[in-house]
């Protein structure tokens, strides 16, 4: 197994409470060493970037591989090398697939195909995602179920979710609720507000989203259980999660990009590609959301990818499926709009996309300490970024951020003491990276290896 | 000449001097409707696609009525008779009217957005009949001409919709139109009609009928569909008829000189009282007259556009001495 010496770089590991310019060896598939000026012999693998910052592999615990069944959209395949190119070593895919990841041979399916990544399944919580009948939760744990959501919908039947949350609590695994009356979604594809007057799209009201978070909160609290919210979008729904937890009830959270970088304006263009689930909100509630990023009220960025083919999206806006993809995006998106605009340190955003997401699914990940896992992202803050639809590693390029140029450029990604990820640096940046033998007997750069 | 835009997608963002540009084309072709002859040959050689995708009797007759009246070649498409069913997308559909050389495309479509995505695809212009609950500009342009008939300055006169604006595309174009025209606009109807920070467009909201009307100096008077009840909006048709509907009582309490307008079809007894509706107050049939109108100047105006633009390129059928 190769040995990589990633030297001299800005080394943030929130999780050890690390910020500073050290050394961090790779052997052996975990990190061996950190500390300054460390020896290497001749068959380690230097890497020394002047901009680059190290940090542990992101952690995306909302993700969309569309595999079983919607293979012409992402595969695991697809969607890892995505990953990748999004610094993203750990990610927790979805179980609403065709058919639904809901039996222990699906669970075992979708995590062995994970080879660039750590894939971690999420299995259904109901048989189908119906919200009927609970699925076998501790054989699907056992096949290795991170978590149990029923994501896409919520688990409407209050009592159905109750004993949800009761089982689980048993299996200790975390149950991640998709929060949306349907009966309040109705026929909405866009936020309620201004937007949705002067489009003529059908509104969603926040309360469709905040009146579930409200019931989630008081089953988890009266059975007990851990709680996760996903992608959390209005004032709302923010405030909730603030009091419960400040009422000492166990419920993490999750946002996304699009939920503090776009607000309901953005749909006004009828283009489908901000057609998402939640909708995109008002810019009140993107306030919000900044705001519980900041105060810790949000414990975790995610990037729910939910990739969808150009034939699926090149429809009228209400004809088209919810959902954007994001893996690739979720960091520089992050940094530019929450690190560059001042609202939270770089270490801050760096622990909402690694070790608070690792928490919040109980997994062994996002940090850097030694011994851990070398799960590692390289990459350069103020790279900047052009989001093409060509620069997509994503079978889908259903994104509203085509065309913009972002800050967060990811250099190098490492799984397992492996590079998965590699970026050409010979044609982007001036770096430089040497292999210790060859450039300690000729001084001579080795770009693009 | 204020004209110079390819397509009538909506009327949110149209400039009074634009409002002014169709309304006064308008009048020189109201005045060809009163002849004998209806007839006059300005759109000879150009093709227009009537493209519905949702039922419409008078919408539809409108704008055919008006391009036939222009002389020129009319198609028309509706979703029953289409391959729409058949699963063919609507981008599918533009790529084959864009490859038989259509120069002007009236589409009616249950989405709202769909004439938008449509000017991605197709390279004549496109006139917006109606996409869902957003925008239906030519409705908006013709109650607009009806109103100037007998009102001249719109600027400070009271106008009231009445109805269910939510789901009311009639409702968001006059708004735009009206506010244009510098009109003092007032919403009237139930909360579950409102669309959300719909204020903040410039209007009052009103849920007194009474209050909203007796100073009006229009009364534009919106149809109240009858799946709104199942749908969970009114408790009743009944209720809302009493609560906010137009009969010759309200018709008393308010101005002598009010006009009261429906962009039809009525409902007799639901929104409007039968002797309101064919009472003198009603200029309900002037709008179906004037509608024609307002259609045959948006598609002049529209292929003078497209003239202009076209002006470059040489005359085939000169070269080859047709």
């Amino acid at each position: 197994m190769s040995k990589i010496l990633l030297r001299g770089m800005r080394l943030i590991d929130p999780a050890t409470a690390t910020d500073e310019r050290i050394d961090l060896l790779i052997a052996d598939g975990v990190v061996a060493s950190r500390g300054v000026g460390i020896a290497v012999d001749e068959e380690t693998r230097i890497v020394e970037i002047p901009e680059g910052v190290v940090a542990p592999g992101l952690v995306d615990m909302h993700v969309h591989l569309r595999e079983p069944g919607g293979e012409q959209e992402e595969t695991v395949e697809s969607g890892t090398r995505a990953a990748v190119h999004g610094g993203i070593t750990t990610l927790a895919a979805m179980p609403n697939t065709e058919p639904t990841i809901d039996t222990p041979a699906w669970v075992e399916y979708v995590r062995s195909r994970g080879k660039l990544t750590n894939v971690h399944p999420i299995a259904a919580i109901t048989v189908g995602r119906e919200g009927k009948t609970l699925a076998p939760l501790a054989e699907l744990a056992e096949a290795g179920a991170v978590a149990f959501s029923d994501d896409g919908r919520s688990v409407a039947d209050a009592n159905v979710m109750r004993r949800a949350l009761q089982y689980a609590t048993m299996i200790g695994r975390v149950i991640i609720a998709h929060c949306e009356d349907q009966a309040l979604v109705g026929s909405g594809t866009v936020n309620e507000g201004l937007a949705s007057t002067r489009s003529g799209l059908s509104p969603i009201p926040a309360v469709a989203e905040e009146t579930i978070v409200a019931r989630d909160i008081l089953l988890a609290k009266s059975a007990g259980a851990r709680l996760h919210i996903a992608h959390v979008s209005t004032r709302g729904s923010v405030e909730l999660v603030r009091r419960a937890k400040a009422d000492g009830i166990t419920v993490t959270c999750e946002t996304c990009p699009h939920y503090f970088c776009l607000t309901d304006d953005d749909v006004r263009s009828y283009d489908t590609s901000t057609r998402v689930n939640p909708p995109l909100r008002s810019a009140d509630d993107v306030e919000a959301i900044r705001e519980g990023l900041r105060d810790g009220t949000i414990d975790a960025v995610a990037s729910d990818h939910a990739p969808h083919s150009l034939e699926e999206k090149q429809v009228e806006f209400d004809a088209a499926p919810p959902g954007m993809v994001g893996m690739e995006t979720l960091l520089p998106l992050t940094i530019t709009h929450m690190v560059d605009t001042g609202i939270l340190s770089l270490g801050k955003a760096i622990a909402l996309m690694t070790i608070e997401p690792a928490r919040a699914l109980g997994i062994a990940a996002g940090t850097l300490e030694t011994g851990a896992a070398a799960d590692v992202v390289v990459f350069d803050p103020d790279g900047k970024v052009e989001v093409t639809a060509d620069w997509f590693r994503s079978l889908s390029k259903n994104s509203p951020f085509i065309g913009s140029t972002l800050s967060g450029r990811v250099l190098m990604t490492i799984h397992n003491g492996e590079v998965v990820f590699e970026e050409d640096l010979g044609t982007a940046h001036g770096s430089s990276e040497n292999h210790g033998k060859r450039a300690a007997e000729s001084n001579e750069l080795v770009v693009g290896v | 000449m204020t004209w110079t835009r390819k397509h009538l997608l909506g009327l949110e963002g149209i400039g009074y001097d634009e409002v002014v540009t169709i309304l006064d084309t308008t009048s020189r072709f109201r005045e060809i409707l009163d002849r004998s002859v209806k007839k006059v040959p300005t759109l000879r050689g150009i093709t227009v696609v009537n493209l519905f995708f949702e039922a419409s009797t008078r919408t539809r007759m409108s704008f055919e009525l008006a391009e036939k009246r222009l002389s020129a070649d009319v198609l028309n498409f509706s979703a029953s008779s289409s391959s729409l069913k058949k699963g063919e997308t609507l981008r599918d559909t533009a790529r084959n009217i864009e490859a038989m050389k259509v120069d002007i495309v009236v589409m009616r479509h249950p989405s709202p957005g769909a004439p938008h995505f449509l000017t991605d695809h197709i390279d004549g212009s496109i006139i917006n009949a109606g996409d869902g609950p957003h925008e239906h500009p030519t409705q908006a342009l013709l109650d607009l001409f009806t109103m100037r008939e007998h009102v001249a300055d719109l600027r400070g006169k009271r106008v009231t919709i009445v109805g269910d604006i939510l789901h009311s595309r009639v409702a968001r174009s006059d708004i735009w139109g009206l506010k244009a025209l510098g009109a003092d606009v007032t919403l009237c109807g139930p909360n579950t009609f409102m669309p959300a920070e719909v204020e903040q467009l410039g209007v009052t909201v009103s849920h007194d009928i009474r209050d909203a009307t007796v100073e009006a100096d229009i009364v534009n008077i919106l149809r109240i569909q009858r799946e709104r009840q199942s749908g969970g909006f009114l408790p009743s048709l009944r209720e809302y008829s009493a609560l906010f509907g137009i009969n010759a009582a309200r018709l008393r309490e308010m101005k002598p000189d009010v006009l009261i307008m429906h962009p039809g079809p009525i409902n007799r007894g639901v929104e409007i009282a039968p002797d309101v509706a064919d009472g003198d107050r009603s200029v309900i049939l002037e709008q179906v007259t004037n509608g024609v109108a307002v259609r045959m100047a948006i598609l002049y105006l529209l292929s003078m556009v497209r003239a202009s633009k076209q002006v470059e390129e040489p005359d085939i059928l000169a070269e080859v001495g047709a």
